[in-house]
């Protein structure tokens, strides 16, 4: 069976595309329009992997942009279910999913195999999600990618404002006091952590921890939400891609 | 559609042109002398403005277009429901507002208490001091006191006498009005269910927009008559069964019953002011004063306002098992302090029963709704949809 998972989020867009026991991904940019980038993953998809459409048994898209891709033989499953699918798949065992995207954080708990038993998602605020860091890493003039390398978590400095737009004006008062980059870098990460660690408490906390999405490339993030919840937090390696591979195996099923 | 679906249909339609009758008719009435109080919650004692030969209206707070002018005076993180309140007043956009002689406001809540000062520049506003236990004599004599002062306040303003047999008369109309709406709600009891959620918040919420009790209690019947006959599709039966609860919905703030409706499952009942929140509070009729008996009727709404509130939770708890719901959708609007925090009980005592349970904050913008449609499709697809 042939089967392809995309998930177009608000940042980034990614596609799986499962042929047998092989597994094919990528990741691009959403940009302007969700629908194009649909077409353009699955293009790629096919072309990397040497699979015709017609081949293809079965599609499947989630996230924010699932709705604009507009294919008759297309399903669409919200991110929720994909993410804790994927993440079943990928880490057995999981009790609590962490997933913070490009424009919400959200928080799931699983059983064994990959059913959501509960979940909570951050309000209408762009705080603790990637649009934030991605303002701060802008102000402090550097990538958003580059943050974790340069935090410095023995200087941090506490940044007081979960609004971005606050948070922004904070950070260049900060600098302009002399705190050092690495240590506001730091305290941006812990108020990310500290945000998204009050969401999973609410939910209640069950091992093991697994935590995705296209922040959870950052590990100063990652260190931030173990020291605010006190528990070990496993980073996949395709952190990034548990929402389009869940998305490739509920294809499937 | 068969031709009975096709006739309750037309009956939810009739519902919705209840406000256009209504202003016609309190427009031509007006130049006799008409009197009409202007209410925006179910905490007003709406017999008592029966009474006094004058027309209690519900007024426009369920929109989202004049916040804007709202927010010129008042707090942005204020509550919708207050904003669009007072930005229709504000504005001049609420016709029931622009005929209204006198507007009756209670003290639910500190940002309603204090929007109703600020309007008295515009309209006479009557604010009632709303106690907010249930169950003290403290709180219940300050209530019947409250209401007698509506009794002078009504009969001063439109110089009246308001008898105690009017009042009594009042009394079995409206008592009449709630107990056909809670027989039409429980059709809903059934599955598949009767009505739609749209259906049901538009009878329930429109019903409160007539200039005559009289022709809505007909209506009522009418409608409840066609809705036991109604034959609905079988499939429909298969729909996951949801109950909505929280602060007030109306009609412009429908977007979370709309939601549930177009992801393929069923509002079957909402526990909410305009819905069944007060429809089984019935008057009692045995006693000596009437207004004793109002009292009595309306200190047990089960308004997030009361503290403690345990009749909400004893409400809910027995409506999840009679409308056999498969899960609870609490709907709070932003800044609503009493009803956000309320939710932590209502969390408990759905959990509780093992059903699933959603809290959305939302506000009466659009913004939000992808964003709510993701939690509502991630909760039913929780549930095996």
């Amino acid at each position: 069976m042939i089967t392809v998972g995309m998930d177009i989020g608000s940042v980034a867009s990614k596609g799986v595309l499962l042929s047998g026991d092989k597994k094919f991904s990528l990741v691009l940019p959403t940009g302007w329009s969700p629908r194009d980038v649909g077409e353009q993953i699955l293009a790629n998809l096919l072309a990397e992997s040497r699979v015709e459409l017609e081949e293809v048994d079965s599609i499947l898209v989630t996230g924010y942009g699932r709705v604009s891709f507009d294919r008759a033989a297309a399903r669409t499953v919200t991110e929720i279910s994909c993410h804790a699918r994927g993440v079943a798949a990928l880490c057995p065992e999981t009790g609590t999913i962490i997933d913070i995207g490009g424009q919400d954080s959200k928080v799931i708990s699983i059983n064994g195999n990959g059913k959501v038993l509960d979940f909570a998602m951050n309000d209408k605020c762009a705080a603790g999600t990637g649009r934030f860091l991605q303002v701060m890493a802008n102000t402090l003039g550097m990538d958003v990618g580059e943050l974790a390398a340069f935090e410095d978590p023995s200087a941090m400095v506490k940044i007081n404002s979960m609004c971005t737009v606050f948070a922004e004006s904070e950070i260049i008062g900060l600098l302009a006091r002399g705190s050092s980059k690495g240590g506001i870098i730091a305290g941006l990460h812990q108020s990310v952590g500290k945000r998204v660690a009050a969401m999973t408490r609410r939910l209640g906390v069950k091992e093991k921890i697994v935590f995705t999405g296209g922040v959870a490339q950052n590990a100063g993030v990652c260190r931030a939400l173990e020291e605010e919840l006190k528990h070990r937090i496993v980073v996949p390696e395709e952190c990034q891609f548990t929402g389009a591979l869940g998305a490739a195996l509920l294809a499937a099923g | 559609m068969t031709a009975n679906t096709a006739n309750t249909s037309d009956n939810v339609e009739k519902f919705m042109d209840i406000r256009s009758v209504a202003l016609a008719k309190i427009l031509d009435e007006k130049g006799q002398g008409l009197k009409v109080v202007g209410i925006y919650c179910t905490f007003c004692p709406q017999e008592l403005v029966l009474a006094a030969g004058a027309v209690p209206v519900g007024l426009c707070g369920t929109r989202e277009d004049p916040i804007p002018a709202a927010e010129e005076v008042l707090p942005r993180n204020l509550c919708p429901l207050i904003k669009s309140s007072y930005g229709f007043a504000l504005t001049d956009t609420c016709p029931f507002f622009a005929f209204s002689d006198l507007i009756v406001g209670e003290t639910t809540c500190d940002g309603k208490k204090k929007m109703f000062e600020i309007m008295q520049d515009i309209k006479p506003v009557h604010v009632m001091q709303l106690p907010h236990q249930h169950k003290s004599p403290h709180s219940f004599a300050l209530w019947v006191e409250e209401i007698r002062r509506l009794r002078s306040r009504m009969e001063e303003e439109f110089n009246v006498e308001i008898k105690d047999e009017d009042i009594w008369k009042a009394i079995d109309l409206v008592n009449r009005e709630k107990k056909l709406l809670k027989d039409i709600c429980d059709l809903n009891r059934l599955s598949p269910p009767r009505m739609s959620g749209m259906e049901l918040l538009t009878v329930t919420w429109s019903s409160g927009f007539s200039h005559d009790k009289e022709v809505v209690v007909e209506m009522l019947e009418e409608f409840k008559d066609k809705l036991e006959s109604r034959e609905i599709e079988p499939d429909a039966a298969h729909k996951p069964r949801i109950l909505l609860t929280g602060c007030p919905v109306g009609l412009g703030s429908e977007k979370v019953v709309r939601l549930v409706d177009e992801l393929g499952a069923a509002v079957v009942a909402m526990e909410n002011c305009s819905g069944y929140k007060t429809l089984e509070l019935l008057t009692d009729k045995n006693g000596n004063d009437p207004v004793v008996a109002l009292a009595h009727k309306y200190l047990n709404i089960p308004c997030s306002c009361m503290s403690p509130n345990p009749y909400r939770m004893e409400l809910l708890d027995r409506m999840i098992d009679d409308f056999n719901a498969a899960a609870v959708i609490d709907l709070t609007w932003q800044a609503c302090h009493t009803y956000n925090i309320e939710s932590h009980e209502v969390k408990k005592l759905v959990k509780g029963k093992g059903l699933p349970f959603l809290h959305l904050e939302s506000d009466y913008s659009s913004s939000d709704e992808e964003s709510l449609k993701v939690r509502i499709e991630a909760m039913l697809e929780m549930m095996g949809k």
